[in-house]
């Protein structure tokens, strides 16, 4: 949670802040309320990872619920909650067709969620002294969502086709001698399904903020070096953050929607089959 | 690595948060506001596609009125067209009745005119003759001392006018 601009204060204690220059403790889980609160037996103390999807949902009902207007010439704020349920909307239709429109909420809610969640991590609150916490990336978050979504692709699978369902497995036109193979490659391919969703946002999001972590500390470590380390290292390094900085922006959005899209193709082979 | 290395004490609160605000996001937002949104978003085309219908239906129907009366005005213009043709040919035929009448009333005082002057040549020539016939008698009888037969006298003076 402490960044490396809080490392700025401690310029003087060089040794202590050394400590602190460490790329992973941003992801440092903390409880910040009921350490002891437990739902049989299981802990589930209120921590800043926990916070942060909580300031995520918030911003996400404040920003939806400003384009509740419903006026029939939008404002600028409702055009742009209209365009982001339009933009699902069509990747639904799209992906899924007709019947995609009913898994328009949950489709909204994950892409936004995630959104919201990639977008908040980032931005520059440390200025402030409050350093953001992504939960994104912690794959015991991520993982929630993926095994979220394909449980519903699950449960939408079978009530819908039965064990007919399997057929998904033995694409059309596979030779009857390769059916047993097929079968078990396409069955190991739809069981990674989950891990994958889960574990590319987690990814994504983790290494994009070590990056800007180290980068940082680059520039932090090379100020205190000297000036000619600094003009060196620290600048260089500093216009490449910046340059970064755009990027995970980029990753943020991508990866949302990389996690909506797939699953609606997921959703998809549930409701349609090949 | 927190993300591993904290897992055990943590994946707990971490699914239970999770599932606590996705679930929030998911109620209110997703199941809440979105379908109003997209209500707004739906109706809002169905207006503009029902507006769009309205004015089709307005220009076709400006359409056929601006056929019907082109067809009204068609019959209108030849309607006037007849009339314009009509007055024209019974004005052209008044005229012509009007100049024959002149004519004949022109003609009828050209003869009447040289009846006239018929009449007055003749009755000049006869008034001629007679004072030539007295001229020659007197002649006749002052000159030859002869009395003269007046028939003989004017024959011979008609005989001479009419060669002469």
């Amino acid at each position: 949670m402490v960044g490396a601009l809080s490392f700025i204060g401690d310029r003087d204690n060089r040794v202590a802040a050394e400590a602190k220059l460490d790329p992973m403790h941003q992801f440092q889980l903390e409880k910040l309320a009921g350490a002891d609160w437990n739902i049989a037996g299981y802990n589930v103390a209120f921590t800043n990872s926990a916070l942060w999807m909580g300031l995520a949902t918030l911003a996400l009902i404040v920003f939806v619920a400003g384009g509740m207007k419903r006026a029939v010439v939008p404002g600028r704020w409702q055009m742009a909650v209209e365009t982001f349920t339009g933009f699902i909307d069509g990747m639904l239709a799209a992906n899924v067709g007709k019947a995609g429109k009913k898994y328009v909420p949950y489709i909204f809610s994950l892409f936004m969620f995630i959104l919201f969640a990639n977008f908040l991590g980032l931005m520059p609150l440390g200025v402030l002294g409050v350093h953001p916490f992504t939960f994104t990336s912690h794959f015991s978050a991520t993982g929630v969502l993926a095994v979220l979504s394909f449980s519903i692709v699950l449960i939408v699978g079978f009530a819908k086709h039965g064990l007919h369902f399997f057929s998904l497995f033995v694409p059309h036109g596979t030779p009857v001698a390769m059916i047993p193979i097929i079968f078990v490659v396409e069955l190991i391919s739809f069981l990674v399904r989950p891990f994958s969703l889960g574990l590319r946002l987690f990814v994504a999001m983790m290494a994009g903020h070590v990056l800007l972590e180290v980068l940082s500390s680059f520039v932090i470590s090379g100020g205190n070096a000297g000036p000619a380390l600094f003009v060196i290292a620290g600048l260089p390094s500093f216009v490449l953050m910046v340059g970064i900085c755009a990027l995970e922006l980029l990753v943020a959005g991508i990866q949302a929607y990389v996690f909506a899209l797939l699953t609606c193709v997921y959703l998809n082979d549930a409701e349609n089959l090949h | 690595m927190p993300q591993i290395a904290q897992l055990g004490e943590f994946y707990s609160s971490q699914i239970f948060w999770l599932l606590i605000f996705f679930g929030i996001t998911f109620f209110v937002v997703g199941r809440g506001m979105v379908p109003k949104v997209m209500d707004t978003v739906a109706s809002r085309d169905k207006q503009i596609a029902d507006d769009l219908k309205a004015a089709e239906a307005a220009r076709a129907q400006a359409d056929s009125e601006e056929a019907a009366w082109r067809t009204r005005e068609n019959a209108n213009r030849a309607q006037a067209q007849g009339l314009i043709a009509d007055a024209r040919a019974q004005g052209a035929a008044a005229t012509t009745e009007r100049l024959a009448a002149a004519q004949a009333r022109i003609d009828a005082e050209i003869a009447a005119a040289e009846a006239r002057i018929a009449d007055a040549r003749r009755s000049a020539a006869a008034e001629i003759e007679t004072v030539a016939a007295d001229a020659t008698r007197e002649i006749v009888s002052r000159i030859a001392g002869l009395s003269l037969d007046d028939t003989a006298v004017r024959g011979a003076v008609k005989e001479n006018l009419v060669h002469g």
